[in-house]
């Protein structure tokens, strides 16, 4: 009866599935996409990055994240953060400022956005007239000088962002100071750069972007300096004592100049071009960083020779004779220097370059000798080779974890051993409960193991599969060997490698056995890897068998890749993961699905063509099953997703090439040039929009044939011990599912562990399901007489598990593509099923068991199936009953490489791909939630040393 | 043997007993016990009608005055004999209304060639609809045409207490020419879809009724406001005549000047549409005669909506394990199995209809 019963009658379970269920999207791992503008606080020190989809992210200790997004979406130009206070200021590409803040807040920091602004100026005038280009919050924390196009500063108070119209700085006032033969009313045009004295908060550094440099007093409103660069102007920086300051120009050449009381017009003490004499691309952004020893750090971005190193994304350190210039993978947004912050400190004494390019953050150790990267807690390079698979193991044993970090830890010797320099606030969140394993397949042939346990996920270890292949790239290409003369002197820093030397090496299938430590891997040239943990280094010779997929089918012929070429003899590992077995699918079509089964040391591998089982402990193919329908031609013929991906990847570096124009065209040369950009855009979309409409997308209704291509492709494999004969004796059984809707089961013969190594695997096919509806196999699922799957092979072993009730009848629970079904077992006559596409026209992409406990009782808890469906959709649906419990939207359904990056945990949480280099992660469980929980506390501002008392202000306005 | 042989036997008529034993007892007096055979009997109006489970045996008896004329053949043969289910009617151009299918039984599951003649589309539903809809069912199986239409997104005018509401709709854009939509004459480019196997498509974006189309291809049943409102059913002239019939296709070929109605409607057949899973024991290459059985179902009782849930699973299981002599066709069949659909299908005939909402588990 329970069966009639409908969802929601139930009062009781209603009030369980509160304790049990409950959405969360909780935290972003990974690094930003599209990163704009990067700002920093050394007085919370805390880091924020701004991208161009409008989010706002800052970053402190490890574990100490918050996050933004501005309700327009527009890109963030800039971030400043208010002196001495927990809010800070974001400059977006429509011209609006916004103030954000952040508030404890029921224990924990939140950031809020508290008011927001657009300058308007009197009417008719140009909207240039208003666009901001420099940004200055005071350090009186009163105010905002707001520098714009048309070479007006306006004064805006904080935190109401009034206009104080009678301290408008215009460059009419400005000019009075300067006499008339060399400036006129162009040299005042578009303020580049606005610098308060170091020492003097009445004093600011007014840079226009034609080269004049005024030192402004406040107090009396007059120019007492002013400077006249030659060059178009870049930046500007202070010296800590603020007797001299850097300007950077466009010809790749920066100035010092002196500012002393007498001298009214000077002239720069120091005017170089660091990578000169040929023609050099701009210095944006530099800084010069006193230390005790007194050779300063001048640091420096760009610079470069045009012709020759013009590409290079570089930023380059100067100390006394050492010279390094950092090139880094991808373009550099900002940077900035983590010095000391101690306002009574003589020196700045830098101790971090913290750079954000556009695909990574790098942090450099300026303290240690060969200024070495460090290794960064978070923002990890998700995509530096795209990522092509997932896969998560739950509650990692402890051994195990100790293990892989240990090998990881020989892995990153390279780094600095400087602890974190951005530590800002205190993580209060509670221990992760477990430790908890994502690992990712990437396109170059690397899995890299993740700790997911908690907030920060971060990279413990990576396995690269390559040496096992003969490959074009030679593996003694190293990058770093530059010889000592030189020139420039670039250092290439960073991880993020896009470029893949062979997609055949792409990693498509990754299971790792939690309890043996067994990984078998998959990839895209049909290429099956059975590794093994070793704390040492080891050489051997890795076995290598072949299996033939078509068997004795005729006639077709493989028009896709070739397969991996292997290397000969004895290849060298590192510690870590080391293959010694390599099962190579004939053709080499990518193995796209993979079970391993540690304890009758089996794994079994799928492709489009069919599926084999492989015995890995005596090195032997058991059997392979062609699963191929005679007219799938398209299967034979090989993977026109090759094609089709490389035109995408054209396509896609195409578009960024040209985002990436218009969006540099955004950010300089004029408001004029952008908007014109912007509009066109807009109108292009329109166009496009309308196109669109034009044609109406009609849907093609058809059944589902046997005819159609890639029903053969294998979907699933899963081993069970279980009832496939008869209901007496139980046997290992491999199941496999393919995508037109078939499902296989093989009986398996294992032998007895004393004579594992003497008598064979052995297997017969028993059953042979054909499901009617023909939509693609999913998932395959045996319960056990209790109604529980059956645990993962070793853990009843390892005591981590009930054994399995083999007393009651199994059942067998086959999700397709459109709907569930539950089977009895060894007679498979169907008992239930639950049509899901029928009644809600959406589809099954993922499925997964998942364990729910109760966040009222600890005694409590529950299987049941997490379903991600193609409209990104998340129900749960009760086992074995298949009851919808309950639905949550999660993914846009838009989202289509979302929803198929989408990997579940075993105990209800989840990870997909919001961009290529991050995760979400959500969670569906009241009792399993990891979320940042942190606090910023305002730091203790001690009155005396500080400028903006009036006490001390007048001592400086005196020195 | 079976060219003719002519025996008489007598029966209590009041107590006939199970069909099974009237099967023996067909085949122990044949002396063909080894044989699948199939019997029909001829009925008041001289159509040839099945006789394979207990209540047609036992309609069969009742309605036999004085003689009971049975009809014995092979079961291989029944396949391409006029003995089909509703098939031989046709043949002789009589019209088989439905009170009498009602008690027809689907044969044995067959695994068979197409018919000369089967429905491919039907009208139901009329009573409870308005006026201005349709709900066209379209049989898939054994159809040797694709369903052959397309649909699109679009905008509908609805009367809502707001007054008049333009809302987005779901409609035919397009019939591929051939296809089993075009040529049911029930369905045209531009009508509007309403629910897919009663379920409401309003908020449901094109690719998920898309998905629920698919889903249910092998039963489709669309509600339809049919953009030419002219055909509509004139319902005081056919409320009371419920001597609705399938339209085959090669009537729908004409325009349907008077739309076919169906009412009665068995719940067999309605759960032979439900798609039944093959299950094949062991090996590929069937050594031995697969047995072909069908769990029948029990319920009688005529159900609509939510008592369709207790219908009963069905799989048919071919089971290489008894020990029968090969019979050519099945093991043809068998091999077909695999590459083509249409040919291993478990084809429901007759005419079908339902009353309410079907809620499909």
């Amino acid at each position: 009866m329970r069966r009639f019963l409908r969802p929601g009658h139930d009062p009781v379970r209603e009030r369980l599935k509160r304790d049990l269920f409950q959405f969360n999207k909780t935290v972003e791992h990974g690094f930003p996409h599209q990163p704009s503008a990067l700002g920093y606080s050394p007085f919370l020190r805390l880091m924020a990055i701004g991208t161009r989809s409008g989010a706002i992210k800052l970053y402190g200790a490890p574990g100490v994240e918050f996050m933004g997004l501005h309700e327009e979406n527009n890109t963030v130009m800039q971030i400043h953060f208010i002196p001495d206070q927990c809010q800070l200021v974001t400059l977006l590409d429509d011209n609006s400022l916004h103030l954000w803040s952040l508030k404890q807040h029921g224990g924990t920091s939140e950031l809020r956005e508290e008011h927001r602004f657009t300058l308007k100026g009197p009417p008719g005038s140009p909207p240039s007239a208003t666009q901001v280009t420099a940004v200055l919050p005071h350090s009186s924390r009163e105010v905002l000088y707001l520098g714009t196009e048309s070479g007006n500063i306006f004064v805006v108070e904080l935190p109401s962002f009034r206009v104080l119209e009678d301290r408008t700085i215009t460059p009419e006032a400005v000019l009075q100071w300067i006499p008339e033969d060399n400036c006129n009313r162009r040299s005042c045009e578009l303020v580049e750069a606005l610098r308060e004295h170091p020492k003097n908060p009445d004093q600011i550094l007014i840079g226009y972007s034609r080269g004049l440099i005024v030192l402004w007093d406040l107090q009396n409103n007059k120019a007492t300096h002013h400077f006249l660069g030659s060059q178009q102007l870049e930046n500007l920086y202070w010296q800590r004592d603020g007797s001299k300051f850097i300007s950077c120009h466009y010809d790749g050449s920066y100035s010092q100049w002196p500012v002393s009381s007498d001298n009214r017009q000077s002239e720069p003490l120091e005017n170089t071009v660091p990578y000169g004499p040929f023609p050099c691309k701009a210095i944006s952004k530099i800084y010069w960083q006193t230390t005790k020893n007194g050779l300063p750090y001048i640091i420096f971005q760009g610079g470069m020779p045009r012709a020759s190193y013009g590409d290079r994304h570089s930023i380059s350190v100067i100390h006394g004779s050492q010279q390094t210039a950092f090139d880094f993978t991808s373009r550099v947004i900002d940077f900035f220097i983590i010095f000391s912050s101690d306002p009574a400190a003589e020196f700045d004494d830098p101790s971090a370059l913290v750079v954000l390019a556009e695909e990574e953050l790098v942090v450099i150790d300026l303290k240690s000798a060969g200024w070495p990267a460090v290794h960064p807690p978070y923002l990890a390079s998700l995509h530096c080779s795209a990522i092509t698979c997932s896969h998560h193991v739950s509650n990692i044993p402890l051994k195990l974890w100790e293990r892989i970090i240990s090998a990881g830890s020989k892995q990153n010797i390279h780094y600095s051993s400087m602890p974190w320099p951005i530590d800002g606030g205190t993580n209060i969140a509670p221990d992760p409960p477990q430790r908890d394993l994502l690992l990712t397949g990437h396109e170059d042939g690397t899995v890299r193991f993740w700790d997911a346990s908690g907030v920060c996920l971060h990279l413990l270890y990576k396995l690269s599969t390559v040496r096992v292949f003969l490959t074009d790239a030679d593996p003694n290409d190293n990058m770093n060997t530059l010889g000592e003369d030189e020139w420039p002197p670039l250092r290439k820093v960073g991880t993020f490698d896009p470029y893949s030397d062979d997609p055949r090496l792409g990693i498509q299938k990754i299971y790792l056995c939690k309890y043996s430590g067994y990984l078998a891997v998959a990839g895209t040239a049909g290429q099956v890897l059975v590794m093994e943990l070793n704390d040492e280094d080891a050489e051997h010779v890795v076995d290598h068998a072949e299996a033939d997929l078509l068997q004795d089918q005729e006639g077709y012929r493989w028009k896709g890749h070739e397969k991996l070429k292997t290397r000969d003899g004895p290849v060298r590992f590192e510690a870590g993961f080391q293959p010694f077995v390599l099962v190579q699918c004939q053709p080499p079509a990518v193995v796209t699905s993979l079970a391993l089964h540690s304890e009758w040391r089996l794994v079994a591998f799928g492709t489009s063509h069919g599926f084999g089982l492989f015995d890995h402990q005596q090195k032997r193919l058991v059997f392979v099953k062609c699963t191929l329908h005679p007219s799938d031609q398209l299967a034979l013929e090989g993977p026109l997703s090759r094609v089709k991906s490389l035109k995408k990847s054209l396509r896609q570096s195409f578009r960024r090439i040209r985002r990436s124009r218009v969006s540099s065209r955004k950010r300089r040369g004029g408001g004029g040039n952008a908007s014109e950009v912007q509009e066109a855009n807009a109108k292009f979309d329109q166009d496009v929009l309308q196109e669109m409409e034009l044609a109406p997308v009609q849907r093609k209704i058809e059944a589902r044939s046997a005819e159609d291509s890639f029903t053969g492709f294998v979907r699933t494999l899963y081993f069970a011990d279980t009832f496939l004969r008869d209901s007496s004796r139980h046997c290992p059984s491999l199941w496999a599912g393919t995508n037109g809707g078939t499902v296989y089961a093989f009986c398996l013969r294992v032998p007895p562990a004393e004579r594992r190594m003497d008598e064979p695997v052995r297997a017969e096919q028993a059953k042979e399901i054909q499901l009617m509806h023909r939509a693609p196999v999913v998932g395959i699922l045996v319960l056990d007489g209790r109604s529980t799957p059956l645990p993962e092979p070793l853990e009843v072993a390892h005591d981590l598990s009930k054994s399995p009730d083999m007393q009651g009848s199994h059942q067998l629970l086959v999700v397709s593509e459109e709907q569930f079904k539950v089977f009895t077992l060894p007679k498979v006559s169907s008992k239930l099923k639950l049509k899901l596409t029928a009644l809600e026209g959406c589809r099954v992409r993922k499925v997964t068991v998942a364990n729910f406990g109760s966040c009222k009782t600890d005694d409590y808890s529950e299987n049941d199936l997490a379903v991600l469906t193609n409209l990104g959709d998340i129900q749960i649906i009760s086992l074995p009953f298949l009851k919808l419990q309950i639905r949550y939207p999660c993914i846009r359904k838009e989202d289509v490489s979302g929803i198929a990056s989408c990997v579940f945990t075993k105990y209800g949480q989840g990870f997909y791909l919001i961009s290529p280099s991050e995760f979400e992660r959500f969670s569906l469980s009241t009792k399993w939630l990891v979320e940042p929980r942190c606090i910023v506390d305002m730091p203790e501002v001690t009155s005396n040393n500080h400028v903006h008392k009036p006490g001390t202000e007048n001592a400086a306005r005196k020195s | 043997q079976f060219g003719a042989e002519f025996r008489r036997f007598s029966l209590d008529r009041y107590k006939p007993g199970k069909f099974e034993d009237f099967y023996k007892l067909i085949l122990h007096i044949h002396h063909i016990a080894n044989l699948e055979v199939m019997i029909g009997y001829a009925d008041v109006h001289g159509d040839l009608l099945p006789i394979n489970n207990d209540d047609n045996f036992f309609k069969a008896v009742s309605s036999a005055h004085p003689l009971l004329r049975v009809f014995i053949q092979r079961q291989d043969e029944v396949d391409y004999s006029n003995f089909g289910t509703n098939t031989l009617s046709r043949k002789k151009k009589a019209l088989v209304t439905l009170r009498n299918d009602n008690l027809r039984r689907r044969p044995h599951i067959n695994i068979s060639m197409p018919h000369d003649f089967r429905p491919v589309s039907s009208i139901i539903d009329v009573d409870i609809l308005p006026e201005t809809h349709r709900r066209v069912r379209l049989y898939r199986h054994g159809c040797e045409k694709p369903l052959g239409f397309y649909i699109r997104d679009g905008t509908s005018v609805r009367v809502t207490p707001h007054g008049l509401e333009k809302v987005p709709g779901i409609f035919i854009s397009r019939m591929v020419p051939g296809g089993l939509a075009e040529s049911t004459g029930l369905l045209a480019v531009n009508d509007e879809v309403l629910e897919v196997n009663g379920i409401e498509v309003a908020g449901k974006t094109l690719d998920q009724v898309t998905d629920m189309m698919i889903a249910n291809s092998h039963n489709l049943i669309i509600t339809v406001k049919p953009a030419n409102q002219r055909n509509n059913i004139i319902r005081s002239s056919r409320m009371s005549g419920s001597s609705g019939q399938s339209t085959d296709s090669t009537a729908s070929h004409h325009s349907l000047p008077t739309p076919h109605v169906l009412q009665n409607f068995h719940p067999d057949e309605m759960e032979s549409d439900e798609e039944a899973d093959i299950v094949i024991e062991g090996g590929l290459e069937p050594q031995h005669i697969p047995k072909l059985h069908s769990l029948t179902s029990s319920s009688l009782s005529r159900i609509n909506g939510s008592s369709l849930s207790h219908r009963l699973q069905r799989d048919l299981v071919l089971n290489n394990s008894s020990g029968r002599e090969s019979n050519g066709s099945i093991h043809k069949l068998l091999s077909s199995l695999k590459t083509d659909p249409r040919h291993s299908l478990v084809i429901p005939r007759g005419g079908i209809e339902e009353d309410g909402t079907v809620i499909t588990l």
